[in-house]
């Protein structure tokens, strides 16, 4: 039988989801589904039908959890809620570093996908080609759980595993995103690759946040890369080596081995050699990107 | 907290156009079903269910959504707006008004979540830049009109503009059309074309006739219209692309299994368990019969009620499947042992020829040669309509209702699977959201005929969901092409000679079409003396590989005209004087012996084009001066295109009435499957007749009351259908004037049950309420019949395939990313010889289309069985990969065609794909071998072509 929950507090879906964990078996059919903006079930349901499969029937809907609404600012965090959307993002008056995130924003589906799907359940399916993930890697940003046993936060590297795999627990819920203020200077940038210009997975993506001291020279560093392994991934080597670098020169410190971490497959949309390459290229031009004024703006 | 005491169903309200609703639901139906199947608002489309295509978009809470990813549950206490509710404000009507007016809407199926996401758009912005309305409505895919006059539509909607003025301007700015030898003027009505021979319907650009019911939501399409009785057919099928089976207890598992009525088997067919194109060939199964030879093979068809089919669990079913190994590609199928089909043991279906001269002596004389191998894969068809429809039985007739391009193919092949005379099965033609070939097969109809066969009175209706229409219906052939081609010194064409595989997939379906077109047509619109083209089909576990625009010819066209690119370079003379110096003229030669007798409008083409090649040649080699990773490449190629049938008698007969009150009612056969034909031939027989078009009602594709007007492809029914429709106007207007003994240049006053007719002076009348009545009721008609002229090819391919043919140049100019090997198309200009263009603005459509699906087959279009089986990963263009086209019409008349028209459906798509290559490889200097050229690709064969 089909269960469809649609609580109205946080508390009340952390005991449902307490139950749910406690009394059902961890199958991916009979366990309580999390679903926000739905546009990642709708799909996934879809396919399983055309081919007469069964699908999660358990949902526990979150949409009218209003305390997991809306982007706020904290005290020292930007707070992105577990239902807000990628067009919330979007209308949010935010810091330049941010903008890497909002030209995602603007590049996950159409218009309408925007309007309904939320950036923590991009993160949630933890698709290797989620454009969110690498802008809020960049941002260094961190993921807050709740269950009923209380709050735990991890860094977004820890929180997705690999393709499809989290470190969700059944009984948890990821309320929100957070976000350290950025420092005065950060600014960034997201580069998307596909082969068509609307409504396309990502070949390759790149994120890039830049924050210079007083004489432009590279203070700190975050740059992630999507689609190019099972779960997106910063660049540590290449952030180390961009400290004290000028941004105009920073393009050039890029070669093949600082993207050694990648891990990128053959698909029906690039093979695993181009993937690095472009991932190169791509790194190259959003730093480019970044020391000219013009780009920066969202 | 709230939990639900029923937890399968939800209480939820709605408001919807303003109408208040209270539900009783399953929380987790999508808003797209709750709009169309519970409150009857159809005009919300359904085109993938997963956000992929925007066709279901609405107005939710003030912003644009996808109604198929919204659970009714999240819908609850919403304020929704359909495409219904539009009207409703006066923005909402500017807009519709807007897309009639400016051509935005073609076979109309994404024309709703166009128009909802337009209308969310100009709420926040009344005065969009272009960027602003790709912005908004780039999550919307349509197939027919490659966006531009989309655009068009929407940046106009609220502009304060004058009207007409917007189309001069977007003449100027975009690139509109220009006519041969008439010049736009500032005041013409209605457009900037002149009427030439007399004030009438021809030459204008009228608003579609049938788009009313596109743009306000009540045109039923495929799955808009069954009774509310009707049951649910759905069909299991193959996710194997090679295997034998065998069913266990069918009858216990319906039996224990609720809402299920019957189910069906290969044993369940009265007539004959077969269909195909070619009455020699009817290789396919409606229901495999313990083999399928390809991955999405029905197997069985459930009936029942729509929960239950749709809650069916594969492994429920009694199956048992013992796979076999698949022959996947050509390699494969001509390895494959056994064979796929017992009646070609060589697993090779059919060949086609044609010789002229004598290739092998000619070669070795040249001065010039080149030659290489090229290979595309399978293309899919992508409509946004799935497809869809119901039918009934009553007494020993079935009717069936579906999205079709050929009502009468299908009702023959529904009464063979039937085993009843044809005369007991009606086809009604629903509004068809797009074809372009693939629904000329037929797909639900032997189905829904069948299970209907066996439930008499009941209705049964079926919508293949997108995943079932990509993994079961036609795509375009996968060709691997061997081609080589000669000239002499001063680059005249000397010889040419094509080998060239296609792969059928598992059944025949259009082959032979193929087979025969290609080579007439592979050495392309030039004169040459000497000519092999050689075609054959090979049998594969791949989905059937069927009609689509073009028959083959886009894929030969981009082997043929790289190889004119090479022999230009070798001689060293530019690429479009190349094809001038070799372009088929009237009193020419063609390779299968037929002297063109009029009509051949190349040399024009290329004419007109030079200015603009020029232009874009100067550009790229100015903006390649400058350092960057972009290279700027030009490209150019040609085409030509018969058209009609091949070799065959395809006549096409159109009736024109007048009943008692004064009525005109065109009955017309052909189906418009969103290119535009109801309003073309209504222009058509409007003129013929000297009555004004608006007065004239059409029906529309009914097998029991319209003639055969042949099927809708070949770009045959303006030519075709035209022609008789022009004739029937004729007939009907010589009756009226014989009755009245008028002249022939007498005018007649039509819109009353008194006909008004005036010769020189003399006034007389003639009361239709006075005459007899026909059979249907009407009181005057006129029937003409056009077949249009060819005779049969001989065994080395000689002979008049076609009456005449259409011709076009297309120059590309476009950028590509040395480092990442990514291509944005910029400006395309197509010139294009359509005979006379009956609406240039339909003509225009058609060519932004054709261009769309080229500028696809391209660079992204690749259908993998298994792989890319929906629309995220099956990439079409988006309206932000569509280039600024200007078009330029060449009208070289034709004297068979109605007031001199020829067609242009597929003549639109074939040069883009080989001109786009042209560009490539004068940007970068690599030769793309390989359709799509993926970014991946391209890098590729950049990276090779350093090393």
């Amino acid at each position: 039988m089909a269960t469809w929950l649609r609580p109205t507090t946080l508390e009340d879906a952390l005991k449902a989801l307490a139950a749910d964990a406690a009394n059902r078996p961890d199958n991916a059919l009979d366990r309580l589904v999390p679903l926000a903006g739905g546009t990642d079930y709708f799909p996934a349901v879809k396919t399983r039908q055309a081919w007469f499969q069964p699908s999660p029937r358990r949902i526990l809907d979150l949409s009218a959890i209003g305390d997991l609404a809306g982007v706020v600012q904290e005290p020292g965090v930007l707070r992105i809620g577990a239902l807000a959307t990628w067009t919330a993002i979007l209308d949010a008056p935010l810091h330049p570093a941010f903008d890497g995130l909002k030209q995602a924003s603007r590049q996950v589906g159409g218009v309408q996908i925007q309007n309904r799907g939320t950036v923590v359940g991009n993160i949630c399916n933890a698709s290797p080609a989620a454009d969110g993930v690498p802008p809020l890697l960049a941002l260094d940003a961190q993921v807050e759980l709740a269950s009923l046993a209380g709050r735990r936060r991890l860094p977004l590297s820890q929180f997705i595993l690999g393709n499809r795999r989290t470190a969700l627990q059944r009984d948890e819920l990821v309320t929100a995103v957070l976000v350290p203020d950025p420092l005065e200077s950060e600014h960034s940038i997201f580069l998307k690759l596909g082969a068509r210009a609307y409504l396309v997975i990502s070949i390759a993506s790149v994120a890039a946040n830049i924050a210079l001291d007083a004489k432009g020279r590279i203070l700190g560093a975050r740059i992630a890369v999507g689609a190019c392994s099972a779960a997106p991934q910063r660049l540590a080597l290449l952030e180390q080596r961009l400290l004290g670098e000028t941004l105009e020169a920073a393009p050039r410190t890029v070669d093949a081995s600082m993207l050694a971490a990648l891990d990128p497959i053959d698909d029906v949309r690039a093979t695993a050699v181009y993937r690095r390459d472009a991932a190169a290229t791509l790194v190259r031009r959003a730093l480019a990107g970044l020391a000219m004024p013009q780009e920066r703006a969202a | 907290m709230t939990l639900h005491h029923r937890p399968d169903t939800v209480e939820i309200t709605l408001t919807v156009n303003g109408n208040d609703h209270l539900l009783t639901i399953p929380p987790a139906t999508r808003l797209s079903e709750v709009l169309r199947d519970h409150l009857g608002l159809t005009g919300t489309k359904v085109g993938c269910d997963a956000g992929d295509c925007g066709a279901c978009t609405v107005s939710l809470a003030g912003q644009q959504v996808c109604a198929c990813l919204v659970p009714a549950a999240q819908a609850d206490g919403g304020q929704i707006i359909t495409v219904e509710g539009l009207a409703a404000s006066q923005a909402g009507q500017l807009l519709q008004a807007s897309f009639a007016k400016h051509g935005a809407v073609q076979c109309g199926i994404c024309t709703p979540g166009m128009l909802m996401a337009a209308s969310d758009l100009l709420a926040r912005n009344t005065a969009p830049s272009r960027a602003d309305i790709m912005d908004a409505l780039g999550g919307v895919l349509c197939r027919c009109t490659g966006y531009e006059k989309i655009v068009d539509a929407v940046a106009a909607a609220l502009s304060p503009t004058p009207s007409g003025e917007d189309v001069m301007q977007s003449m100027t700015d975009e690139g509109g059309s220009l006519i041969s030898g008439v010049l736009p003027h500032p005041t013409a009505c209605g457009g900037h074309l002149l009427p030439r021979e007399k004030e009438g319907a021809i030459g204008q650009r009228i608003p579609k006739l049938d788009g009313a019911s596109r743009i306000d939501g009540s045109a039923l399409f495929g799955a808009d219209a069954a009774p509310a009785d009707a049951l649910w057919l759905r069909a299991i099928r193959s996710p194997h692309a090679r295997a034998q089976f065998a069913f266990g207890d069918l009858a216990a598992w319906t039996k224990a299994t609720p809402g299920i009525t019957r189910v069906f088997t290969a044993r369940d067919v009265p007539g004959h368990n077969s269909f195909g194109v070619y009455p020699d060939l009817k290789d396919q199964p409606v229901l495999a019969d313990g083999h399928v030879r390809y991955r999405g093979e029905a197997i069985l068809a459930i009936l029942g009620e729509r929960k239950a089919v749709d809650a069916i669990c594969i492994d429920d079913l009694p199956i048992d499947w013992q796979i076999e190994p698949a022959a996947i590609g050509i390699a494969a199928g001509l390895k494959a042992d056994p064979p796929l089909h017992a009646f070609k043991p060589d697993n090779v279906l059919t060949r086609g020829l044609v010789e002229c001269g004598d290739v092998l002596a000619a070669f070795p004389t040249a001065a010039f040669t080149a030659e290489g191998h090229y290979e595309t894969g399978f293309v899919e068809h992508a409509y946004i309509e799935p497809e869809a429809g119901y039918a009934i039985r009553r007494g020993d007739t079935v009717q069936v209702f579906a999205c079709t391009q050929a009502p009468m193919m299908d009702r023959d092949e529904v009464a063979r699977v039937l085993g009843l005379p044809v005369g007991d099965v009606v086809i009604l033609a629903s509004a068809c959201g797009g074809g372009f070939g693939g629904k000329l097969d037929v797909s639900v109809q032997p189905l829904i005929a069948l299970a209907a066969w066996h439930c008499p009175g009941t209705p049964v209706r079926c919508v293949y969901n997108r995943i079932e229409s990509m993994a079961s219906t036609t795509k375009r052939h996968p060709s691997e092409v061997f081609a080589r081609a000669s000239c002499d010194a001063d680059g005249s064409l000397l010889s040419f000679e094509m080998d060239a595989d296609f792969n059928t997939g598992a059944y025949a379906s259009w082959w032979p079409t193929v087979a025969n077109r290609v080579p007439v047509h592979a050495t392309g619109p030039y004169k040459v003396p000497h000519v092999r083209n050689r075609t054959r089909a090979i049998y594969t576990n791949e989905t059937p590989a069927g009609a689509f625009r073009g028959f083959g010819i886009p894929q030969a066209a981009i082997a043929q005209e790289s190889l004119y690119d090479t022999l230009a370079e070798k001689v060293g003379i530019d690429r479009l004087e190349f094809r001038l110096i070799n372009a088929l003229r009237v009193g020419d030669r063609t390779p299968t012996g037929q002297v063109l007798q009029a009509s051949a409008g190349l040399a024009e083409c290329l004419e007109r084009l030079k200015p603009g090649w020029r232009a874009m040649l100067a550009d790229a080699a100015a903006f390649n001066r400058s350092t960057g990773h972009l290279s700027r490449g030009v490209g150019i190629a040609c085409m030509w295109y018969g058209i009609g049938n091949t070799s065959m008698s395809n006549p096409s007969t159109m009736r024109l009435t007048l009943d008692a009150s004064g009525a005109i009612t065109f009955w017309n056969g052909a189906v418009d499957i969103g290119q535009g034909s109801t309003t073309v031939l209504g222009q058509i027989a409007a003129d013929a007749l000297g009555a004004p078009v608006h007065l004239i009602r059409s029906v529309v594709g009914d097998t029991d009351k319209t003639f055969d007007a042949g099927k809708t492809s070949a770009s045959r029914q303006t030519f075709v259908s035209g022609k008789a429709a022009e004739l029937a106007g004729k007939a009907l207007r010589a009756e009226i004037l014989r009755r009245t003994n008028a002249g022939p240049e007498a005018s007649i006053a039509f819109g009353d049950s008194v006909l008004k007719v005036e010769d020189n002076g003399r006034k007389t009348a003639l009361d239709l309420g006075s005459l007899p009545l026909l059979a249907d009721g009407t009181v005057l008609e006129g029937i003409g019949t056009f077949d249009p002229p060819t005779t049969p090819l001989d065994a080395q391919g000689q002979g008049v395939p076609y009456a005449t043919y259409g011709f076009a140049a297309q120059a590309v100019s476009l950028d590509v990313d040395r480092d990442l090997g990514t291509v944005k198309v910029r400006k395309i200009i197509a010139a294009h010889d359509v005979g006379r263009s009956i609406n240039p603005m339909l003509v225009e459509g058609q060519i932004h289309g054709g261009i769309a699906q080229g500028l696809g087959l391209a660079l992204m279009e690749e259908f993998i069985p298994g792989r890319t089986e929906n629309l995220h990963d099956y990439l079409i263009p988006t309206f932000g990969d569509m280039p600024e086209i200007e078009i330029i019409l060449v009208e070289a008349h034709e004297p068979l065609g109605p007031s001199g028209a020829k067609g242009i459906g597929e003549p639109a798509l074939i040069p883009t794909a080989p001109a786009i290559f042209s560009a490539i490889r004068h940007a970068v200097g690599v030769v793309p071998r390989k359709a799509p050229l993926l970014p991946h690709r391209l890098w590729e064969l950049m990276r090779g072509s350093e090393a």
